[in-house]
């Protein structure tokens, strides 16, 4: 059938749909985008409930409330959770909201992909949970302990609850592939007439960035993963030196997809914090093509500099070199971003709205882990932090402000777009306060912990390191409870609050803003011009 | 910096001498935010530790320098980024009446600064990866020299094996339990690394099992452990003391109870320590090579000392192990089955398990924990196991 040929009920058959089915079926981008968030939020709390208690057992030395296989466990699935569960979907939710509202399209290129790519995922959640309780069944096997990183040979010895996360990273790995495809496919054919590349809001170029890095490594997490499987089930040796493998081959195949998958999880705050910043500075962007060719940069220079997680294998000291050299590195692009964004306060009129401040903290602390980083890329230095609690305080700063901080900037600037309402000003202050003092007494203490000598992933310490880890269980505490007035807050805003204007900031400029406040279900049906 | 102090005190004491009590005691400090009004007081350096420790190598120095070298290079860089952001927060704000400036991204400043910015970063750069490859040159690679010593640092899940591959020394390093411990839980080990002053020492990491790194602060130098591979490192010590440091890669179920203990002696007293290793060694080997044959309750005296060194970490002093990982041993079928099976899996291991090969260990000791495991804890199979017995079966 030609659209020539459609008539206007057919093109419309599919609208407002009700109940379950109008989630299941949904081929709407902001009803998927909404399923998205959901899922993430919930994801949020079951990993940060796995810190909660992993903090709470290292609140003292001994070993109170877990045991050590749990506890590793808890690490793992901590990690998994967060990175797979909360962070990527929460950054995909808000690309399908916003990219066809900012781009002017009606919805996602692929509608039908969208809701597969949605769906898998409760799917590959279902299968990573699994895989935590498994264990705790008759004949269940061994737990993970492994940590994410799930290095073999230890990976090996885990029991089958292994073969349920292997299956678990497939499928988000797929769901991840599926919504980049989805996500480049919109970006690149329905931009609205007018709208060059060039023109594009920072938030589209940092996801079109972001997913083409997706769809490059992933695969190679998958396979990696399939050779564990296979080395665990069907005599193959690829990590086994006994049978003329290399136990290092998996470090090199996981981090080749680890270290850009640390860009997938910034990235898109980077795109949030590129339009929170100006909005509230009321001012553009300072250095929008800068930004694009340092985000590029990035991209590139992220994809080839993999070893450095790895600097104590026992490379060569020409090998050692150059990924230090080019970890160094990344910091001239990154430097630049950030430099873009204080340059972009500069001289403006700010407000400090709680999506601002939200960006200000990041400002401020992703400069701060950045720098520890630096630090980190240093490899005689490295020979020391390696797998030392500094270590888990650095990415923890680079991972909590990068991405994280710049998610709830983004969902506190799109909040009155998406439900209509207002947010409470006065609560998202409270929320960003303690949220941001909590974590900071959480993770500071860490860096101390990390140089006197504690590894990471430890249920017992000595009692040498009790005075910091009493301080950051405390923080832990408090950080995560925190959460829970971020959940009140959403609830609240969907059920009413003061009515949010079709551009509910002063200084918001972007075609979303030009769309009622909440949005028309199908949105943008005739496509603007831009100038 | 943290032992320091008492560290000159456990020099004095016999070398390779187990725990000591002589510790300093740390008091635990129960407020919990304390250790924040102290950090500004130099004085809770000492106490707690929020830095690395005094290097005791000349390695471990090039690398403590670096290190504070690119934290200042990092702190000013941060002091400047805070110092611009908080000046802008504070006077460009709409409050203030502040007009924002609308062509600030226009001004000669705006269309250059992505040059800039750029060259001024990469300023930085150079300069800690000039100086992080000068140390990167001296502690990477393993000098070559005739006189240097060669340590095999083996980890094992989980407990240390150092072989001295020059003299034919083997030393087994495990964690020592809290009772015994006391407050160096988790950092005290039964039998101590003992290495001399003045000579370079190479560490060749292996591992029988996972992964796992040997790390000691002040020694600085880490590399994985990485079975069927072998990494290396090298330090030459320039003080003496003892150093205690901790497993550093996750490696399964007590990964925390894998500390290590290096303590570093005048080279005269490691000779008289290398002695007294070398003559105990042969008088274990005259034992185990004996014709004698065993009474039932001299192998069991013997072999609950060694299970509970060797085996109890995982399986439990009780015999009822940790299932699933750790199968128990009280009443299982292989420990009150045929005797052939039983010393089979402690020789050979089981493929695919935690369970490793144990053939390292001499006859006579295998003859001891085998008999054990098939009397103890209500087995009472009333076998008797001799080392003839685990010769004829390897």
């Amino acid at each position: 059938m030609t659209t020539a040929t459609m008539t206007h009920d057919e093109i419309h058959h599919h609208d407002d749909p009700k109940g379950w089915r109008r989630w299941l079926f949904s081929t709407n981008h902001k009803d998927i985008g909404t399923l998205y968030l959901l899922f993430a939020l919930t994801m949020m709390f079951l990993g940060g409930a796995s810190a909660m208690l992993i903090r709470m057992e290292l609140f003292q030395p001994g070993i109170q409330l877990l045991d050590p296989d749990l506890y590793n466990n808890l690490v793992t699935n901590h990690a998994l959770i967060m990175i797979f569960g909360a962070v990527m979907p929460a950054a995909a939710g808000l690309a399908n909201w916003m990219i066809p509202m900012m781009i002017g399209a009606p919805d996602m290129a692929l509608p039908r992909m969208n809701n597969l790519s949605f769906w898998i995922l409760p799917a590959a959640a279902t299968m990573l949970i699994l895989s935590f309780v498994v264990p705790f069944f008759p004949g269940g096997g061994t737990q993970i302990n492994t940590g994410w990183t799930l290095y073999p040979p230890l990976s090996v010895q885990v029991g089958m609850s292994m073969d349920f996360l292997i299956f678990a990273i497939h499928l988000l790995g797929i769901s991840s592939v599926l919504a980049s495809i989805n996500i480049i496919v919109t970006l690149l054919n329905m931009r609205a007439p007018g709208m060059t590349m060039f023109k594009m809001p920072m938030f589209c170029w940092t996801w079109l960035v972001t997913a083409f890095l997706l769809i490059l490594v992933v695969p190679v997490l998958a396979g990696g993963v399939t050779m564990l499987l296979f080395d665990r089930h069907f005599g193959t040796s690829f990590f086994n030196a006994a049978g003329g493998g290399d136990p290092v081959l998996f470090q090199h195949l996981f981090w080749f997809f680890g270290h850009p998958e640390v860009y997938i999880l910034l990235l898109p705050s980077i795109g949030v914090l590129s339009h929170v910043i100006p909005t509230f500075s009321r001012k553009p962007l300072f250095g929008y093509n800068s930004m694009v060719g340092a985000m590029l940069a990035v991209a590139t220079i992220g994809m080839v500099v993999w070893a450095h997680h790895q600097y104590t294998i026992g490379m060569s000291i020409g090998a050692v070199t150059y990924f230090m050299i080019g970890t160094i590195i990344i910091s001239i692009p990154v430097g630049l971003m950030i430099f873009n964004f204080i340059a972009t306060m500069w001289r403006g009129a700010m407000t400090f709205e709680t999506p601002m401040l939200f960006a200000v903290a990041i400002v401020l602390m992703f400069t701060f882990g950045g720098l520890s980083g630096v630090m980190l890329a240093v490899v005689p230095a490295d020979m020391q932090y390696h797998d030392s609690m500094f270590v888990v305080a650095h990415f923890h700063y680079v991972l909590m402000p990068g991405a994280v901080f710049g998610l709830f900037a983004g969902v506190f600037y799109w909040l009155p777009k998406w439900t209509g309402h207002m947010y409470d000003e006065r609560l998202g202050k409270l929320f960003f306060w303690t949220n941001v003092i909590s974590f900071n007494i959480t993770f500071f203490p860490q860096h101390f912990l990390g140089l006197a000598g504690m590894p990471r992933r430890i249920i017992d310490y000595n009692v040498m390191f009790t005075e910091f880890n009493v301080v950051s269980s405390v923080g832990a505490m408090v950080f995560g409870l925190s959460h829970l007035l971020l959940l009140y807050i959403v609830i609240k805003t969907i059920r009413g609050g003061k009515k949010a204007e079709s551009r509910s900031w002063e200084g918001a400029k972007g075609l979303e803003w030009e769309l009622d406040s909440p949005p028309a279900f199908h949105t943008w049906t005739v496509a603007p011009q831009i100038k | 910096m943290i032992n320091h102090d008492n560290d000159k005190q456990d020099t004095a004491a016999a070398p390779g001498r187990g725990k000591s009590g002589q510790h300093l005691r740390r008091a635990v400090i129960g407020s919990s935010l304390l250790p924040f009004a102290l950090l500004a007081a130099s004085a809770a350096h000492a106490e707690y530790g929020i830095n690395f420790p005094e290097p005791a190598a000349g390695v471990a120095r090039e690398i403590y320098n670096i290190h504070m070298l690119t934290m200042q290079i990092t702190t000013v860089l941060l002091v400047i980024v805070f110092g611009f952001v908080f000046y802008s927060l504070y006077f460009h704000r709409k409050s203030r009446g502040y007009q924002a400036d609308q062509h600030f991204h226009t001004s000669w400043f705006g269309q250059w600064s992505w040059v800039i910015v750029p060259v001024l970063v990469l300023g930085v750069d150079m300069t800690i990866a000039g100086k992080a490859d000068t140390v990167l040159k001296k502690v990477w690679e393993v000098p070559e020299d005739e006189n240097i010593m060669d340590v095999k640092v083996t980890g094992h899940q989980w407990w240390w094996e150092y072989d001295y591959l020059d003299f034919g020394i083997n030393i087994e390093s495990r964690y020592v339990p809290e009772e015994e411990a006391g407050d160096l839980y988790l950092r005290e080990v039964d039998n101590r690394l003992v290495l001399p002053t003045g000579i370079k020492i190479r560490f060749l990491h292996t591992s029988a099992d996972v992964l796992h790194a040997f790390w000691v602060p002040e020694l600085a130098v880490k590399k994985d452990a990485i079975p069927g591979y072998v990494t290396e490192t090298w330090v030459s010590l320039d003080r003496e003391g003892v150093f205690r440091g901790q497993c550093a890669e996750l490696c399964g179920t007590w990964h925390s109870r894998m500390p290590i203990v290096v303590e570093v002696v005048s080279p005269e007293r490691f000779e008289v320590w290398k002695a007294e290793q070398l003559a105990m060694k042969a008088a274990a080997a005259a034992e185990a090579g004996s014709d004698k044959v065993w009474s039932k309750d001299e192998l069991m005296a013997k072999g609950k000392t060694l299970y509970e060194t060797k085996c109890a970490a995982c399986h439990q002093a009780s015999g009822l192990g940790l299932p699933p990982a750790f199968p128990a041993l009280k009443g299982s079928p292989l420990t009150t089955g045929p005797v052939a099976g039983h010393l089979d899996i402690v020789i050979n291991g089981k493929e695919g398990t935690p369970m490793v090969a144990w053939g390292s260990m001499n006859d006579l000791e295998i003859a001891a924990i085998v008999t054990y495991e098939r009397n103890a804890w209500d087995n009472n199979t009333g076998d008797v196991v001799q080392p003839a017995d685990v010769k004829q079966a390897r």
